[in-house]
């Protein structure tokens, strides 16, 4: 399966998404102009993984910032995922930024997946 | 000449960091923002504070390039607004003014006073129950970005509409970031 790899910007997350290597990791800030277009073929991506998925899946969550807009592709995300056996969410966050602990924990209260919470 | 000087002391006055007028895109967004954050570096900031202000700042400038309706008049395709940044007695006040459509300010002053009436965990419920039933909008909003600015403020929202005309509204709004005491 194809490698999703996108770099990071000051507006737009860093994107590794790689079934070979079990890397599956959303990175950064996330206040895109078009959240929606931005986020589309992440969810694409998810959508043919979950055909032929890994044993375990954790994917990681290291966001600095995410806008509002984003939040609700992060919970599209998120929903994607439920479907697939095997997986877990490692949710980083600041260790003084509780706001970003909070909103790991709100997305755990909204899905059915394991969530593991860090900080960095 | 003599409004440069006014302009200046107006700003100092107000404790006013950053004003900015005009069109409003996501490239005005980021160098906004950008501007911001080197500012709250060199006054030292405590980086929660900076990251709360960060956030509704985000949240006021994408409302303003998202929902600012257009005034027919105006020879351009993208919203003119106002927004601006101050400092008072350790707190960031971010304000911005735009203009909407008369018929469409009870609908937002409807919702400003919702949100303006729940406590803490009330402002957390609602937000969930947005979040599970919404789809991106065609404007690309989540509908969240008025109730996100209320709990990162932990502040409630100061709004006012000033009737432009019989067409529009000026929507003004204020959210308050607490600084360390």
């Amino acid at each position: 399966m194809e490698i999703l790899n996108l770099e990071g910007t000051e507006d737009t997350p860093k994107i590794m998404l790689d079934k070979g290597n079990g890397i599956f990791e959303i990175s950064g800030r996330s206040l895109p102009e078009d959240t929606a277009e931005f986020y589309q073929p992440i969810l694409e991506w998810i959508e043919g993984y979950a055909q032929s998925p890994n044993d375990k899946t954790e994917f990681i969550f290291k966001l600095e910032y995410f806008n509002t807009a984003s939040s609700k592709l992060i919970l599209d995300v998120l929903s994607a995922l439920e479907d697939i056996d095997g997986t877990s969410v490692l949710w980083y966050f600041h260790e003084d930024d509780e706001d970003m602990e909070e909103a790991g924990e709100e997305f755990s209260e909204l899905v059915e997946i394991p969530f593991e919470f860090k900080t960095y | 000449m003599k409004y440069i000087y006014d302009l200046h002391k107006t700003m100092l006055a107000n404790n006013l960091i950053l004003i900015y007028e005009g069109e409003f895109t996501q490239e005005i967004t980021k160098s906004v923002l950008a501007m911001a954050e080197r500012n709250m570096d060199s006054m030292g900031e405590e980086s929660n504070i900076k990251r709360k202000v960060f956030n509704v700042m985000v949240e006021c400038l994408q409302n303003i390039v998202k929902h600012s309706d257009e005034v027919d008049d105006h020879d351009s395709d993208q919203p003119s607004a106002i927004f601006m940044i101050g400092k008072s007695s350790g707190n960031y006040i971010i304000t911005t003014g735009n203009p909407i459509k008369n018929e469409n300010v009870d609908k937002v002053k409807g919702r400003l006073d919702k949100i303006n009436g729940l406590d803490k965990d009330g402002l957390k419920q609602l937000y969930k129950e947005i979040i599970k039933g919404t789809e991106i909008s065609e404007k690309g909003g989540a509908g969240l970005g008025f109730v996100d600015m209320a709990r990162k403020s932990g502040n409630s929202l100061d709004y006012s509409f000033e009737q432009m005309n019989d067409k529009y509204s000026f929507f003004s709004l204020k959210s308050t970031v607490t600084g360390q005491v």
